[in-house]
């Protein structure tokens, strides 16, 4: 078979050794090191507010290295420079979004929709009272609170 | 008749070779048979064979809805099919009937398609491999093909066969499985990363993921709302091109599809790449790409060069930064859509019942896996008002970049282009589980992200077996909107590889011999 000469590299069958997915491999945009800066650890403070707004607890130091790593890998963005990019929210900006007319075409499915909750009185979701700060409780300590 | 593709059957149908009943039935006993793959969660087994009579009726009566009546297929579990229990395979949801259809799933029912069942995925379509939802993980058929039972070590006893067997790749592997195991004729995935090309790359059958705003969200339960599409899986590019037929187009649901007309088309029978400009970008000769999948995509470029085509090797620089972009932009989405899931409207909810904050908590707690929580908490991170900026902002910079390299390379006068779609063939399970979600999705999807990014259609198309006896795939990116110049490509691709047929012992069990001579056609 006539061996395509695309270029070198797709003919030398060699592979450069895998790279682990956390270090950048050198790209030359930025000019300077593709080190980053000195890796923070995320203090404690963030990581409530971050438990506080998600919802969602870390459950144990596994959960905080987890983040810790996440937030190393994203920092590779910064080696990229966007000077005068704009960020792109979708890729059909350049269209102009459906808005259909403002007609009542479905709905009364009050039943349908209520079947689906564990909780409903009549035609009411009921939740637990709000505007209570959420404390843990005993047996609810989550890592961090344990840690401090 | 299991084996044959959709066409084949429809056409069998029509000439009344065989009825929707009877069609339905060998189905419903393969998927029994084929249980130990874990690819459905839910088999619809009444609902089915009542779709299989009705669609029966129609056809006696001599009044089909089209090509696709009485054809059974497969829905990913995070796809709302009203009355049926969907779960994206989550303590979340499980035991959530959707009241609703998906636009997509209510097409086919409208096209009189039989629905067999929901299949299985990794926990809210966040994985790479579908091992992470709480069914279980779902297993390659290629691990029980006589291709790769020939190729293992022989082992002692048959204990160990099930210590081998191999991943389908993800999320879609249920779909994957179920097209590739002859179950039904085609399944519907989603695709946010390579969720459709991924596994069915792994499993041997094509995986199209069409342009963003092509086919209808709305029912699909979103990841990434500007990235995820449905993706189509089938066991031919023609049988591709007909489902996509049936599922594009404007949806005044989803103010995210476009509003152009769409026209279904059908492919040449005889393709002609001749006029054509393939790219070979360089990045994607990512590290960790197998040697042979390498030389395969070499020989490929060969094989258009000599069909006249003009093969160029082209250059995405930002290819690298797809993985950390999407990394960010994901999880910040997924922070915002998973925040639906408090337990009040549905889904589960705790018995926790001193505050509301407390029972969200509590119910989330209990009901996503780490892997989900993991990215709900990264991605607030993210969006946290210190970091906003100098993380969510930029990625979404870095995405015009990947974006406009698309654009230069395909302004360039380049029409398709032409790359690996996974770095290696598909790895034993447990291999796989060794390393976390997170970093295996970070090194599979590398090859399959960017075309998310820039809203691409891409398509796999199975290739070759592997040293080992499994399926590899290369990927064709297109044009966005452009799927009949990708499809006619793949299927000129297609029709130059002849892919071998799996060797499934319980598929030929089940089948009749009624379509024996059209698999000697295409062994390779």
């Amino acid at each position: 078979m006539r061996v395509l000469s695309l270029g070198r590299w797709l003919r030398a069958g060699r592979v450069p050794p895998r790279e682990p997915a956390s270090r950048p491999s050198g790209h030359r945009h930025s000019g300077h090191r593709p080190q980053g800066p000195p890796q923070q650890k995320v203090s404690v403070e963030v990581l409530e507010h971050l438990e506080h707004l998600a919802l969602v607890d870390f459950r144990d130091s596994e959960g905080v290295e987890r983040l810790q790593k996440a937030i190393q890998f994203a920092d590779q963005l910064h080696e990229v420079n966007t000077d005068g990019v704009e960020p792109m929210d979708s890729v059909l900006e350049d269209r102009c979004l459906y808005l259909r007319e403002d007609d009542v075409t479905e709905g009364n499915c009050t039943k349908e929709l209520l079947e689906n909750a564990r909780e409903t009185v009549e035609e009411y979701f009921v939740a637990p009272p709000g505007n209570i700060p959420l404390v843990k409780l005993e047996g609810q300590k989550t890592f961090l609170q344990g840690s401090k | 008749m299991l084996r044959s593709s959709l066409r084949q059957v429809s056409a069998a149908l029509k000439e009344g070779r065989v009825t929707p009943t009877e069609l339905c039935q060998r189905c419903l006993a393969l998927i029994k048979s084929t249980k130990f793959l874990n690819a459905y969660i839910t088999v619809t087994e009444e609902t089915a064979l009542k779709q299989a009579e009705e669609s029966e009726k129609r056809r006696k009566r001599g009044q089909p809805l089209g090509i696709l009546d009485g054809i059974p297929i497969a829905v990913k579990d995070n796809f709302n099919t009203a009355g049926i229990e969907t779960t994206c395979a989550s303590n979340m949801l499980k035991g959530y009937i959707s009241p609703y259809n998906a636009t997509v799933v209510q097409k086919l029912l409208d096209q009189g398609a039989v629905l067999l069942g929901k299949t299985n995925l990794d926990e809210f379509a966040m994985g790479s491999g579908s091992t992470d939802g709480v069914f279980g993980p779902v297993r390659n058929p290629w691990s029980y093909s006589k291709q790769y039972k020939e190729k293992s070590v022989p082992k002692s006893h048959s204990e160990d066969e099930e210590y081998n067997w191999v991943i389908t790749g993800g999320s879609s592997g249920g779909s994957a499985a179920a097209v590739s195991s002859f179950t039904c004729f085609a399944a519907l995935g989603s695709d946010t990363g390579g969720s459709t090309r991924n596994p069915a790359a792994h499993c041997g059958v094509v995986g199209l993921k069409p342009t963003y705003g092509l086919i209808s969200r709305h029912g699909l339960i979103p990841l990434v709302n500007s990235m995820d599409v449905p993706g189509i899986l089938t066991r031919c590019v023609d049988d591709a091109a007909v489902l996509l037929g049936s599922l594009a187009g404007h949806d005044p649901k989803d103010s995210t599809t476009i509003q152009d007309d769409f026209k279904p088309f059908e492919l040449p029978d005889l393709p002609d790449v001749s006029k054509l400009s393939i790219g070979i970008p360089k990045e994607y000769h990512a590290p960790g790409l197998s040697s042979e999948i390498l030389s395969l995509w070499s020989k490929a470029a060969d094989l258009f060069k000599n069909a006249g085509a003009k093969v160029v090797e082209v250059s995405l620089p930002h290819t690298r930064y797809s993985i950390v972009c999407y990394h960010v932009l994901c999880t910040a989405e997924v922070a915002s859509n998973m925040a639906r899931f408090d337990g009040l409207e549905y889904g589960h909810r705790s018995d926790v019942k001193d505050s509301t904050e407390s029972m969200y908590a509590a119910t989330r707690r209990e009901g996503f896996n780490d892997v989900v929580r993991g990215r709900i908490l990264s991605g607030n991170y993210f969006l946290l008002k210190q970091n906003y900026e100098k993380y969510f902002v930029k990625a979404q910079k870095v995405r015009r970049l990947i974006a406009n390299d698309f654009g230069k390379v395909f302004g360039s006068g380049v029409d398709i282009l032409l790359t690996p779609t996974t770095l290696s063939d598909a790895v034993p399970y447990t291999e796989f589980i060794q390393e976390d979600n997170r970093t295996r999705s970070a090194q599979d999807d590398i090859l399959t992200q960017a075309a998310n990014m820039a809203g691409l259609p891409a398509i796999n198309v199975p290739t070759a077996l592997s040293e080992r006896g499994l399926p590899v795939g290369l990927q064709f990116i297109g044009r966005s909107f452009q799927e009949k110049q990708l499809l006619t490509v793949a299927k000129w691709f297609e029709k130059q590889v002849q892919f071998p047929v799996i060797q499934l012992e319980e598929a030929e069990r089940h089948d009749n011999g009624v379509f024996q001579h059209q698999k000697s056609a295409s062994f390779s």
